[in-house]
Parts: structure tokens; sequence; C-alpha cells
């Protein structure tokens, strides 16, 4: 473990994603299964730059981090949207009640 | 150990210790603090990583927007004067068990892979280049981009507004 060795780096993304993945699997509100989503990204784009620095030495990998923050910005959007909608009809957001189709 | 390791673990124990309140808090305005202290500690990493140009957008899009809107929709969906903000979790001693096999075997893989290495690693500064990247290499990309994010909005308002019904 050190700055300037790129398995340190992969090895925070590891950790970060199964920390994502941990909370995507086990919450049952909805908004904490976004932010796990959200985690899941975060160490996508770790490794993204963490290879364009010590691995291609170009920018591609920053590049596709940002369209990856794009991404999830817009995820974010619609997904909370869901959320809210989900929230006016069930009164609930635990992702086990809204389990009709239609109303 | 100079300084700037030093700097590097609080930074990676930051990330790690505020992603671990995200998994496991009890409460979710915890969970959504804590998402501040990742998102940081990434950006930080991305510093670290010579990427100056992501961590600004990292600091600019995730703090200033996602965990804003995050926030937002907690607390249109918890009653704030509510004490017991829970959080409900299940099957996590399973979940537990898979994740921690998982995350061997992933570090095992980091360990042992031997990875590409650039001749020689850089620090300068990145904004012009991925600026002429945008507008030449990744032209299409660039405008799907603007594309998708007007869609998302104009998804995001039709779904959240309220229907009136006759």
């Amino acid at each position: 473990m050190s700055p300037n060795d790129l398995s340190s780096y992969l090895i925070i993304g590891a950790i970060l994603f199964s920390l994502g993945m941990f909370t995507v699997l086990t919450r049952r509100n909805a908004i904490s299964v976004l932010m796990g989503v959200e985690l899941i990204l975060n160490s996508a784009n770790i490794n993204y730059v963490a290879f364009s620095h010590f691995s291609s030495g170009n920018s591609a990998g920053q590049i596709y981090a940002i369209f990856v923050i794009m991404l999830a910005a817009a995820e974010a959007a619609v997904g909370l949207a869901i959320v809210l909608a989900i929230f006016q009809l069930f009164h609930t957001i635990d992702v086990e009640a809204a389990q009709t189709l239609k109303e | 150990m100079d300084v700037s390791t030093a700097v590097f673990y609080l930074i990676a124990l930051l990330t790690l210790v505020s992603a671990g309140m995200v998994a496991f808090s009890r409460n979710i305005i915890y969970s959504a603090f804590s998402l501040l202290g990742t998102f940081m500690g990434v950006a930080g990493i991305y510093v670290f990583l010579g990427a100056d140009f992501v961590a600004a957008v990292q600091v600019l899009i995730y703090v200033g927007g996602i965990l804003v809107l995050i926030l937002f929709a907690v607390m249109l969906t918890h009653r704030i004067t509510d004490v017991e903000i829970t959080n409900r979790a299940a099957g996590r001693i399973p979940a537990l068990l898979v994740i921690g096999v998982f995350v061997y075997f992933l570090i095992e893989t980091v360990k042992q892979t031997p990875w590409a290495k650039a001749k020689e690693v850089v620090y300068v500064a990145t904004t012009a280049t991925i600026g002429d990247a945008f507008l030449y290499d990744y032209l299409l990309p660039f405008e799907l981009a603007s594309v998708v994010l007007l869609g998302a909005m104009i998804g995001a308002v039709v779904l959240s507004r309220k229907e009136i019904k006759e």
C-alpha cells in the first residue's frame, strides 16, 4: 500500500465496491439502495482513473470516468423521482412493499 | 513515511470508513451524510492520481448535485419529527459472508495479476487534453450525453409530478 502503487487504488476500489454491493443486497429502503449504487459507480471510477494514470498513460480513462459521473447524475435524478412516485402511491419506500405493477 | 503517504492513508481511511457508515448505519440520515465523506475522499484519491479535472467534477456533481438530491429525497419521504428514522436491513449475515469471500478473491486477483505499466507516470494539468478529446475523438458520445441528460430531466419531471385525476 503506497500512493505510487496501482494495486493500492485497486484494493480501495474493491472494498468500496463490496460495501456498495452489501448496501444494495441488504437494504430494504429504496433510497439506501440508490446510495449503494452510487458507491459502486464511484469504485468503478477509481479503477478507470487509476488505470488511466498507471497503465495506459493517456487520458481516456478520465474521460470515461466523466461519462460515468454524468450517467450517475441522470440515474440519481430518475431513480429518486421513481422513489418519490412510489412513496406517493404506497406511502412507504420499502422495496418489498411495492410489489404491484398497477394501482 | 512522508507527508503525502500519510495524507493518502487518511483519505483512504475517510473514504472506506464513511462508505462503511453508509452500508451499516441504522439511521438513514447518517447514511446520507456519510456519503459526503465518501465522495470527498474519492475526489482526494483522484487528486493523488493526477486527475485534477475529474476531482473537480466529482466535487461539483456528486457533492453539489447528487448528494443534495439524495438528502431531498430522504427529507421528502420521512417525517423529520419521527425520532426513529429506520433504515431496515435484511439478510445481513449471508450477505456479509458472500461479500467477504468476494472481496477476498478480488484482492487476491489484484495482488497476483501483473498489470500493464505505463512507460512513465506523469503529473500534468489534464483539463486542456480532456476538452480537446471531448470536441474531437469523443464528440458523438459527448453530444449523446446531452440528449441523455435532457431525457433524464424530462423523465424526472414527468415521474415526480402530481397526477390530477378528473
